[in-house]
């Protein structure tokens, strides 16, 4: 605090209570006050049956609870913190030559499509060139090269996002054995979705288009990344 | 006197490369020495400043100014660096060409690397066919 100058670092000329009555916050303008949300109405009536029942009864609408803690239980913090949406970072555009440091496919360059909800990008290889399919990625698990396609006139489906590429809940507690055998034999895999391969398709060829158009930009996607004797990444230009 | 081993000598008129500070990479001419450690040199061609320079900090050329006199002034030596050429003598190098590539290198993007590097690859196997045929 700059109008409570240290005595010593870390120590304050004026205790917490001086600063706060030195920056005078609360003399400022009032912020404008919420409308109060109408309140439920306390008591509700309710008809009653039986002849001597009087017909009607006012009831609490939340009844009151019959037994109380013996001993005082603390309430936790009501925490005041929001997450913040995550901040892509500048040098990721859409079209964006990007390539992967972790997972399966680390080492690959991919192309950048779009940041989702959840903060993730969404990548693709495309599959077509080098078997990289629609995915999402973290982007601190990415470096980002300063090669871009032109992809500004292509709109992503909306429907790819995150709920696209969630798992589907298992259903029910199945055994090991249930999981993976069937009749004593392993199990048939499971064919890829088809909604699924043509939507890589689709996206694909929007990608593809604007690849062809510079040369060797397709060989550059399908090799991989790597560091060769006395290269640093940190001093590389990417 | 005696052939000395030496070729290139601090002397008023050389050549120097200054490989520290912020001229660094560029090239100026001794106008004067100060002691053992210092020299003032000057670039009035090259963006260099007059000033007092130390030689750890620099790299003498095979380049000589013939003739420039003791402590001339920022205009005399440019008038004797663009009457011999040295600047463009300089370019020329090898010693330069070579930096200029390792700088262009250096400032390559990963794309660019990769292009190189198929370039490389398909004059390898232009030169290797040939070879065979020659050879054979």
């Amino acid at each position: 605090m700059a109008r409570s100058k240290e005595l010593v670092p870390g120590v304050g000329r004026l205790s917490r209570s001086q600063v706060f009555a030195k920056r005078a916050l609360y003399k400022g303008a009032k912020k404008s006050e919420k409308p109060a949300a109408e309140e439920p109405a306390a008591t509700t009536e309710k008809t009653v049956g039986g002849a001597n029942n009087g017909g009607k009864r006012v009831i609490p609408t939340s009844k009151a609870p019959r037994f109380y803690p013996a001993e005082d239980v603390r309430q936790p913090k009501k925490s005041r913190k929001s997450h913040k949406p995550t901040a892509l970072r500048s040098s990721i555009t859409p079209g964006t030559v990007l390539i992967l440091l972790a997972g399966r496919f680390r080492g690959k360059r991919v192309v950048f499509l779009k940041q989702l909800e959840s903060g993730l990008l969404l990548v693709t290889g495309p599959y077509k060139i080098n078997g990289v399919p629609l995915r999402r990625v973290n982007q601190a698990y990415v470096i980002a090269t300063s090669t871009k396609i032109e992809l500004e006139a292509y709109k992503v489906d909306e429907k790819i996002n995150d709920a696209y590429f969630a798992k589907t809940a298992a259903k029910g507690a199945r055994s090991a054995e249930e999981e993976f055998f069937e009749e004593g034999k392993p199990k048939a895999k499971e064919p890829f979705p088809a909604g699924k391969a043509t939507d890589q398709k689709e996206v694909d060829k929007a990608v593809i288009d604007a690849v062809k158009k510079t040369p060797e930009l397709a060989r550059y996607l399908k090799s991989s990344w790597g560091l060769s004797k006395g290269q640093f990444p940190h001093q590389l230009v990417f | 006197m005696t052939d000395s081993n030496f070729k290139r000598f601090v002397e008023v008129g050389r050549v120097v490369l200054l490989n520290n500070g912020p001229f660094s990479g560029k090239i100026a001419v001794i106008a004067e020495i100060i002691d053992h450690n210092r020299a003032i040199i000057d670039g009035p061609t090259t963006g260099v400043p007059r000033q007092a320079f130390p030689y750890k900090h620099l790299l003498l050329t095979p380049i000589k100014l013939t003739q420039l006199p003791r402590a001339a002034g920022s205009g005399v030596i440019r008038k004797f660096v663009e009457k011999e050429g040295i600047v463009e003598k300089w370019d020329n190098s090898s010693w330069a060409q070579k930096r200029a590539t390792k700088e262009k290198r250096k400032s390559l993007n990963d794309f660019d690397r990769f292009k190189v590097m198929v370039a490389k690859k398909q004059r390898r196997d232009v030169v290797r066919k040939a070879v065979k045929k020659a050879s054979a």
